[in-house]
């Protein structure tokens, strides 16, 4: 009965989450168990409660434009406790010509405005099996 | 598995949310580290805090938290919010309001789901419970989901329970009377700065005196504001002379109580697991059996 589990957080300053309720409950009615935290979360807030709820990954909603530095950041706080496995994705108003250099820094996978919402259930059900293991 | 279970013991965060990983999954051989961690309970105190949706849970342990934090305890927190009875999925969203003690390494938060379990809690509730116990929490508090009339299951894993409501919902104390009602150690009436607390108050004392307590503990009615920080202090006081009225009384008969539900929950599970076969169920019924000559047919090819 392992259920994959995701936690959705929305880092910064920006007060917008509708995108971010919208993924997670897409993400519920794919039978996924989703760990919402609410706004303003910073990444070492992020990375603590994903260790101790042992997601299987982490999917950032942001658009204030600090993508650049809390993707990074996140990775590297994860590393650092021992959590690499943990999938990394995201979404909001991230320029296309970001998406590179997040991928290269270890993020999975930036969704743009107006993707489906079942392109990110597909991607997570490709990308990730559940760590029921010791 | 010692090396893993020891890591459990010695708290490290990491190991410990994977145990509740393969307890709540009831992966294959999380029984094995259960034995161990049962060996190791017994010393935290655990709080359950159940009532009405939306009648301030969260806010409550949240405030809880930061005060046994202030006294130097440290705190585990299982939340718990309903499974999608449709897709299987949930939306666990109790951090929302404990927020501030993300980062605070003395704080252990896990959010589970039902998944289908009734009464309030999920089936794992009480191995988590077990496994914060063995990390060496001080504090362990349960949130239950929202909750009406008859999910008291919480009862029997907590050591103090608290029933949280709120004013002016005359109606409601008249529907929690019978099953929410008699297991609460401790009655809040939060959002006391509405209207009508008084007479929330009130209802509760009176309905009090007219239930036989079980226990010969002197349940307590507090106002709360919890949002504002109001007379959390007093709850915490009051925890406090419930949980030393606990240790001296209801302990010990409540400890073996408890493992002996917690057996229960095995059984039930390990026979389910083994007659409950859906495919064959569902064959024998397409042929026409009525369910209890199909649940028979079943359980004599067992033997």
């Amino acid at each position: 009965m392992s259920k994959i589990r995701v936690l959705i957080a929305k880092p910064g300053l920006d007060g917008h989450d509708r995108g971010a309720k919208v993924v997670a409950r897409s993400l519920r009615d794919a039978g996924y168990e989703v760990i919402y935290t609410g706004l303003r979360q910073t990444p070492e807030a992020i990375v603590a409660t994903a260790v101790q709820e042992d997601v299987d990954a982490i999917g950032l909603s942001i658009l204030s434009g600090a993508h650049n530095t809390v993707f990074p950041r996140i990775i590297e706080l994860l590393k650092e406790k021992g959590a690499s496995d943990i999938v990394v994705f995201g979404g909001g108003v991230i320029p296309e010509t970001d998406i590179p250099g997040l991928i290269d820094a270890g993020v999975a996978h930036i969704f743009t405005p107006g993707t489906p919402t079942e392109e990110v259930v597909k991607f997570l059900a490709e990308k990730v099996t559940p760590k029921n293991r010791a | 598995m010692n090396e893993f279970c020891n890591k459990v013991f010695s708290g490290d965060v990491r190991a410990s949310a994977r145990l509740m990983r393969l307890v709540d999954d009831r992966a294959e051989g999380y029984e094995e580290y259960m034995k161990e961690v049962w060996k190791h309970t017994g010393r935290a105190h655990i709080i359950g805090i159940t009532g009405a949706p939306g009648a301030g849970k969260s806010t409550m342990t949240d405030k809880l938290i930061a005060k046994y934090r202030s006294m130097g305890k440290t705190v585990g927190v299982v939340a718990i919010d309903p499974t999608s009875p449709f897709s299987g999925g949930a939306i666990l969203g109790d951090r929302i309001r404990m927020a501030n003690h993300a980062t605070d390494e003395g704080v252990f938060i896990r959010s589970v789901g039902t998944r289908g379990h009734l009464g309030g809690l999920s089936v794992s509730t009480m191995d988590i419970v077990a496994v914060m116990d063995a990390m060496g929490k001080d504090v362990v508090i349960i949130e239950t989901v929202g909750v009406g009339q008859d999910e008291v299951e919480i009862a029997m894993v907590a050591d103090t329970c608290i029933v949280v409501t709120v004013p002016g919902l005359g109606d409601d104390i008249q529907a929690i009377k019978a099953g929410i009602f008699e297991i609460a150690d401790i009655f809040i009436v939060n959002k006391a700065d509405r209207e009508g607390v008084e007479r929330t108050v009130k209802d509760l004392e009176m309905m009090l005196e007219m239930v036989h307590q079980r226990t010969g503990w002197d349940v307590q009615v507090l106002k709360t504001v919890a949002s504002r920080d109001e007379g959390i202090d007093k709850v915490v006081e009051a925890i406090a002379s419930h949980a030393e009225f606990f240790d001296k009384n209801i302990k010990a008969g409540r400890m073996e109580d408890r493992l002996l539900h917690v057996s229960y929950g095995v059984v039930r599970e390990k026979i389910v697991k083994e007659i409950f076969k859906e495919e064959e169920i569902r064959a024998l019924l397409k042929s026409g059996l009525d369910p209890y000559t199909a649940v028979e047919k079943l359980w004599e090819k067992r033997k």
